[in-house]
């Protein structure tokens, strides 16, 4: 059963940060239940994105809606569906695995059988048993990303976002990532994803939208890309559509 | 599948921001002892080092010596409980601004989560540590001879206004860690409440400063929070103007504390 109601539709969005302007009208409609990758190079508006979707930041104008919920005017409904991972570690450096999960639980008021259930369900899924008495403080890099994406899953978000969430891992911890992400997308949820890597929205997601210079120069499935640019990887996409004469991005206008 | 929606709960949010606050602190006992330490080794080092020579200044007409030493623990007693509400109160600044520099505020403000809460549990936590660290502190005044005068009633109001102090400073301190750019900072700004508990009455009686600093030293808080203290632990009748000045101060200093603890926790900053 496919909802009528796009996981996040965004229309006009224009975002500066005083004389700075990092999005300069994005228009761009996720569907519930696939992967979205925002391609971009650094300073691209990738995060600023993200952040306005996750109700962190307001946008200038243009609208920005998640499940039909405007982020602005209604960001307590939005809250409640969504849940993001960002690129700083997340967990509590003192709590236990488990309890870093129980806290989540427990702020979105999960009943106490459903809590513990949960809780037991994301370790063991997650391949966190043998840490769960472990603080976040003794992790290693992997398990941590792991905990905090697992922290993130706990009240079954609707529409998670994920900021860069492989950066720093090695291959195996990635791949280990990219399944716990197909297998949240097979439960029903839409994820959007930032990434530097384009081989992980390459085999990740359903559709890539490229983000250059405040723009969005393309959204298509990574097959789709490759055919338009006649490339043979994302790598050849991504130099063709951002600084395609090698000039630099274009100065932004004061505003 | 469909997620989860709470209604808010900010009491029950307080709650567990609280419980994990709490544990915090028992996963990190060397902060707490920390806390404990520092006022009892000022304690030690302004009565065994300067206590002999001030405490016949103090206004006791006490000889130099033990009569010295006594009267000076008598009369820096109230000051060092003081500053030890100070000291908590600083370490939860940085308590807080770890929160903010890390990945845990996004998450919290990407929840249903009131700031009140959030803020809050560190407030609570901050409490529970205060009032444990001064009655520690307060023990080992009693060890080196200290003598309070309290009787049942004075204790209670005591251990109110006592709550009420650590309430005010840790909600400052937490606007503090909140607008902190970072830990480093969130931990230099409080020393100015560590700092200003010397410049009040706690230390030595204000009629020994000169014009000017005497002049800030009876118009700022510290000065009637301690004089409040002092009544209370001494025992008998407290000056009332006193009790209701440091009183307003407080409440006042907390409002101001919260009201900037909130809208700097909104302030819309892109995802961490």
């Amino acid at each position: 059963m496919s909802s009528p109601t796009p996981a996040i539709e965004i229309a006009g969005l224009r975002k500066a940060f005083g004389p700075q302007t990092v999005l300069d009208g994005i228009d761009l409609t996720v569907p519930t239940g696939t992967v979205t990758a925002l391609l971009g190079p650094n300073g691209a508006g990738k995060t600023t994105t993200v952040s306005v979707l996750a109700t962190l930041l307001p946008a200038d104008a243009g609208t920005a809606r998640i499940l039909g919920y405007d982020v602005t005017r209604h960001s307590q409904e939005v809250r409640r569906r969504i849940g993001v991972t960002g690129q700083l570690s997340a967990v509590d450096p003192l709590l236990t695995v488990a309890e870093n999960l129980r806290l989540v639980a427990d702020l979105f008021h999960l009943p106490r059988r459903a809590a513990g259930e949960r809780t037991s369900y994301l370790i063991e899924r997650f391949g966190l048993a043998d840490a769960a008495r472990k603080q976040g403080q003794q992790l290693s890099g992997g398990m941590r990303r792991k905990l905090d994406l697992a922290m993130t899953l706990v009240a079954r978000p609707q529409v998670v976002f994920l900021d860069e969430p492989t950066t720093g891992l090695d291959p195996r911890a990635r791949r280990d990532l990219w399944q716990l992400v197909r297998e949240v997308v097979a439960d029903g949820a839409t994820v959007l994803l930032t990434t530097q890597y384009l081989d992980e929205a390459d085999r990740l997601a359903d559709r890539v939208a490229v983000l250059y210079d405040g723009r969005l120069v393309a959204h298509d499935t990574p097959a789709g890309l490759k055919a338009a640019h006649d490339a043979g990887s994302l790598d050849d996409v991504f130099l063709a559509l951002t600084d395609p004469d090698g000039t630099g991005p274009r100065t932004s206008e004061v505003a | 599948m469909t997620a989860i929606a709470p209604a808010p709960a900010p009491a029950r949010d307080l709650v567990t921001m609280t419980r994990r606050s709490l544990t915090r602190m028992r996963r990190y006992p060397s902060l707490t002892v920390m806390l404990v330490a520092m006022p009892v080794v000022l304690l030690l080092l302004f009565v065994y080092v300067f206590g002999s020579a001030i405490g016949a200044g103090v206004g006791t007409g006490a000889a130099p010596g033990a009569a010295g030493r006594a009267a000076y623990l008598d009369y820096i007693t109230p000051a060092i409980l003081v500053l030890t509400a100070s000291a908590v109160a600083q370490a939860t600044s940085i308590n807080v601004a770890m929160d903010m520099t890390g990945g845990v505020v996004t998450r919290l403000r990407t929840m249903p989560v009131a700031p009140v809460a959030v803020l809050g549990g560190h407030v609570v936590g901050a409490l529970v540590q205060t009032l444990l660290a001064g009655a520690v502190v307060l023990g080992a005044a009693v060890l080196l001879g200290y003598r309070p005068g309290a009787g049942p009633g004075d204790w209670l109001a005591l251990v109110g206004f006592f709550t009420l102090l650590a309430f005010t400073l840790t909600w400052l301190t937490v606007a503090m860690g909140v607008s902190a750019r970072s830990v480093e900072s969130a931990s230099n700004t409080p020393m100015v409440l560590l700092l200003l508990p010397f410049l009040s009455s706690g230390f030595v009686p204000v009629e020994t400063m000169p014009a000017a600093l005497r002049w800030f030293t009876e118009h700022q808080p510290f000065t009637p929070v301690n004089e409040t203290v002092r009544g209370l632990l001494a025992g008998g009748a407290v000056d009332m103007p006193t009790v209701l000045s440091a009183v307003a101060w407080c409440v006042g200093l907390a409002s101001v504390g919260w009201a900037l603890a909130r809208r700097s926790y909104r302030r819309p900053r892109p995802i961490g």
